[in-house]
């Protein structure tokens, strides 16, 4: 089963799911999961999800597996984005930063 | 005698030294065709996914009007994106896709349309300027390594362009496809607006599956087109990067075989040239000593 989130909430798709295109969100985490073996997280970065013929496909422009997410180098980004959000509460590219941050955290199975 | 003799050597050594430069060239464009063309491929799952997306779109939501999928009633400008390459000695690549470009010029201004060029590559940026064509964008210093932010930044222009009213109504892309090592062709694409028919027609399973849309077609649509536009673009940099590097090889063994081939021909001259300048004075000291000889003979 996957799971992902779009922009009007989260979608699980099981096998036999009807033919779906969704627009993702910013910053979210997608799950994947497997039958006797562990799940499978990815941060996500925008982008779309589209179910067809049984094949799930998930275009984004930046993703990254949960185990490959540099956990100091995505808190390190996160603690950047917090502190311009804080200095500037309209700074709209520190928020994204922020967001893309923990969606790499929770990815990696960290607690943000 | 001896001067001529130091003049062919003098030229021989340049050309020595020039096959060795377009030797190297040669070794560099064919280790780099290689990553070029690893490139391309990463880059196709994302572009055949992509169109697969949007064709369901289309193909689903005919009641879905997008301004950038109608085709609008009268044109009046036509954007042209010309790829060429940011240097040099590529043979005629970069003539070829001009060549091309113009061909279409013609041809978009017999239906009455004034084109605007969106050139990227130093060599297609130089050549409007030196014609004094007005360019609706530019972009330089990316030809051999092309990034995906590269492409989103020139889609970006393209579409802002498209979407203006008083701006471009036509897309269309001159670019070189990679065929394979030996062959590269010019091709010109419509970007937009849409032209579906073209799009993957070899793999329409019989009914195009019956797509849902999160949150809504028109929403999806709005967002998945950019991203079409950015990938096809992306594509059109990559094959042009592949294709650029594949015509510099080229271009560079053909000079370094006319090199050593001009070297063998003036090394014969030289050769010549030294064997006659020793015959001339081995017959030089001859008459001298025969003179000589003569000289004394007369005296006894």
């Amino acid at each position: 089963m996957v799971i992902a989130k779009t922009v009007d909430g989260e979608i699980g798709i099981m096998p036999q799911h009807a033919p779906v295109l969704g627009v993702l969100v910013e910053g979210g985490v997608l799950r994947i999961k497997r039958e006797g073996e562990g799940d499978l997280a990815a941060a996500v970065h925008g982008g779309f999800i589209s179910v067809a013929d049984d094949e799930v496909s998930v275009l984004a422009e930046v993703a990254e597996l949960g185990s490959e997410v540099d956990v100091a180098a995505a808190r390190d980004a996160l603690d950047r984005a917090q502190a311009s959000i804080e200095a500037n509460q309209e700074d709209a590219d520190a928020a994204i930063e922020a967001k893309r941050a923990r969606a790499r955290l929770r990815a990696a199975g960290e607690e943000v | 005698m001896g001067a001529q003799l130091r003049l062919l050597r003098r030229r021989i050594n340049s050309v020595k030294s020039t096959a060795k430069i377009t030797r190297a060239q040669e070794l560099i464009a064919s280790s780099r065709i290689v990553r070029a063309q690893q490139r391309m491929q990463a880059a196709l799952p994302y572009e055949r996914e992509i169109t697969r997306a949007v064709t369901g779109v289309v193909s689903n939501a005919a009641s879905v009007d997008h301004p950038l999928t109608v085709a609008k009633d009268n044109p009046v400008r036509a954007g042209v994106l010309i790829v060429t390459s940011d240097s040099g000695f590529c043979g005629g690549f970069n003539a070829n896709v001009l060549r091309e470009a113009e061909a279409l010029r013609g041809l978009l201004e017999g239906r009455g349309l004034e084109v605007v060029p969106f050139v990227t590559g130093r060599k297609g940026v130089t050549w409007h300027t030196f014609r004094q064509r007005e360019m609706g964008g530019q972009w330089v210093g990316f030809s051999r390594k092309p990034a995906y932010a590269d492409a989103k930044e020139i889609a970006q222009t393209l579409i802002d362009s498209f979407k203006d009213d008083n701006g471009i109504d036509e897309i269309h892309i001159v670019s070189t496809e990679f065929v394979s090592m030996l062959t590269q062709n010019v091709v010109v694409k419509r970007v937009l607006p849409l032209e579906v028919e073209e799009t993957e027609a070899t793999e329409t399973t019989a009914i195009p599956p019956y797509f849902e849309f999160e949150p809504t077609a028109g929403d999806v649509l709005e967002s998945l087109l950019p991203r079409y536009v950015e990938s096809r673009i992306f594509t059109a940099l990559l094959q042009s990067a592949a294709s650029e590097e594949a015509a510099r090889r080229r271009a560079m063994k053909s000079a370094t075989d006319n090199a050593n081939e001009l070297m063998r021909l003036l090394t014969q001259e030289m050769n010549q040239a030294r064997q006659a300048e020793i015959t001339q004075e081995i017959s030089e000291i001859v008459g001298g000593a025969n003179a000589l000889a003569d000289a004394a003979a007369g005296k006894e």
